[in-house]
């Protein structure tokens, strides 16, 4: 039942990308980001789809995950598409009754749809190929300076992990808890909203409960074993660089650099060529 | 009265990294008035198996059949099977969600439609049935210990009057006091009302002492289906599996194999008990 819902839909495989550094996976990100948002043209966005492609032949995931993250964003998608062809002023292409398409408007929703496309793709890519709790990991270690001015980083990563494994954790006892009031009879189904509504209270009660019941086990057993924050803290597995992850570094700043290069040299040719 | 399970197949996650085939061609036919003990290793599809029974999951592939009628037919009425078979789930202490403990007990029966008064009078007989004392009725069931929960969720489910009851481990994290006295009641119920009972348990004396089959299952599929005496006998290809015999078959076998005239069929403590009395009877004869 609900079972079937991923979140943070980790794709386990042994894959070069598997193994790189969470701190690598979250800056090239975040570069990929800022690239598909700052640069135009058609070359760049050839590169930024090579890129894209390589990394996920390399992560070994199979393309239909990548689709899935594709589905949760079809409306909104559809729906920038269209007020992007629509609504942009510019030489007229084709028009039907009140509406025209303009040539702007045309590649305007173009780009915008591959970069949507690219953005949603290239983020599930991280999250498909890193587990939450290298993630937390990564967060807490590249974020770790901030805790120089006071930010409590290391407790907001715990903070963070914590909640990302009670996720499943939760789905899974939401689930039997509705199995066991089904089994006696309750209907979660039909109805008004009313009823609906109504019908969550055996569902909504006991789950409550046990939530509370698990914080407090967990804080009864951090404190067991004498966890009292970050402060002198080490780590059962530390965060190291190591040579593919220099490597990794590389090839994303060789990408960037490209990147930059291709705009000026769009910029000169569309200046040459009155594009 | 009785369930047929047709060559069942339950698939987890279906097409994705995390596939796990549960249930493997299992075929079953469960009588009606059984006591059935259902073992197997963590993870064998017991829980699996026993959700199919009332139809809380679907099966990928086969068929099962009610009373001769198909659960998996478009006009079937689900909910009504729902409230023949009744299914005690682990820690069902946990899905306790009303203000009293008699309203709890009240909404199984209010579900199937039951005027007010009529589910009281099921309540109060359910919470009879289980023995919980009747100043405890109109209390919060966030206040009563473990067990007492255990036993007002398990009314829970008796109070819609189900033909069939399937529990899976009722007892599991109680106190062997309070483990005896819910098979017991179990058993006591089994007796009086001729209800069939499942006993989901990983505790083989348990199952030894109470029931009258046994299903052993592994990774998906049913090893063993026979009398206690019958699924015991095989206690090594069990032990193979991760699952035992009860303590007395394996005295009985040791007696046995060292030269002792002993029967090695017992599977509770009284029949081993008369079996060791029979063979020192026998001896001094000689």
């Amino acid at each position: 039942m609900i079972r079937d819902i991923t979140i943070g839909q980790y794709y386990p495989a042994n894959s070069p990308v598997h193994r790189l550094d969470p701190r690598v996976k979250l800056l090239g990100t975040l570069i990929y980001i800022i690239s598909l948002f700052v640069f135009k043209g058609f070359a760049a966005f050839v590169l930024a789809a090579i890129f894209l492609v390589a990394a996920i032949k390399i992560s070994r995931v199979p393309f239909s995950y990548m689709v899935k993250g594709l589905k949760a964003i079809v409306v909104l998608m559809v729906i920038t598409g269209l007020f992007n062809l629509f609504l942009t002023q510019g030489t007229p292409w084709v028009s039907f009754w009140v509406f025209t398409v303009t040539y702007e408007g045309a590649e305007n929703a173009a780009l915008m749809l591959i970069r949507l496309a690219f953005l949603i793709i290239g983020t599930s890519l991280m999250t498909l190929t890193t587990t939450p709790n290298q993630l937390t990991d990564g967060l807490e270690k590249s974020l770790h300076p901030l805790s120089k001015i006071g930010v409590p980083v290391h407790e907001i990563a715990m903070m963070m992990s914590i909640a990302l494994r009670f996720i499943p954790i939760l789905i899974e006892e939401t689930d039997k808890i509705m199995k066991a009031q089904m089994a006696r009879g309750a209907d979660f189904e039909s109805g008004n909203i009313f009823r609906k509504a109504k019908a969550m209270i055996p569902l909504l009660v006991p789950l409550f409960v046990s939530a509370f019941r698990r914080a407090n086990d967990l804080a009864m057993a951090m404190e067991a074993r004498c966890y009292n924050g970050g402060t002198g803290r080490t780590k059962m597995k530390p965060l190291c660089y190591k040579r593919q992850d220099y490597i990794a570094y590389a090839v994303l700043f060789l990408y960037l650099a490209a990147m930059i290069a291709l705009r000026f040299v769009w910029t000169y040719l569309s200046a040459l060529f009155g594009w | 009265m009785s369930i047929i399970l047709n060559k069942v197949n339950y698939v987890y996650s279906a097409g994705t990294a995390y596939e796990i085939q549960a249930l493997k061609n299992v075929n079953l036919k469960i009588e009606d008035g059984e006591f059935i003990g259902v073992i197997g290793h963590t993870g064998s599809g017991k829980s699996t198996l026993i959700q199919h029974l009332n139809g809380l999951m679907r099966a990928t592939s086969g068929g099962i059949y009610y009373n001769g009628e198909d659960i998996y037919d478009k006009d079937y009425d689900m909910r009504g099977l729902r409230s023949k078979v009744g299914l005690v789930f682990q820690y069902p202490e946990h899905q306790l969600f009303e203000t009293t403990i008699f309203d709890d007990v009240c909404f199984g029966p209010l579900n199937q439609g039951l005027s007010k008064k009529e589910a009281g009078v099921r309540a109060f007989e359910a919470l009879n049935c289980v023995g919980l004392s009747e100043e405890l009725y109109y209390q919060s069931p966030f206040d009563l210990s473990g067990g007492q929960k255990r036993r007002v969720a398990i009314a829970g489910v008796l109070a819609m009057k189900p033909e069939m009851i399937i529990l899976d481990e009722p007892t599991a994290g109680l106190d062997p006091k309070g483990r005896d006295e819910i098979l017991d009641q179990i058993a006591k119920m089994h007796k009086e009302r001729g209800i069939t009972v499942v006993l989901v348990s990983h505790s083989m004396e348990d199952v030894a002492k109470y029931v009258g089959r046994i299903i052993v299952m592994n990774q998906g599929e049913v090893m063993f289906d026979d009398t206690p005496n019958g699924v015991f006998r095989h206690y090594r290809e069990l032990e193979a599996v991760g699952l035992a015999a009860p303590a007395v078959t394996y005295l009985l076998h040791e007696l046995s194999e060292r030269g002792l005239p002993v029967g090695t069929e017992a599977t509770t403590v009284e029949t081993a008990k008369k079996e060791i009395l029979k063979m020192l009877a026998s001896l001094e004869k000689r």
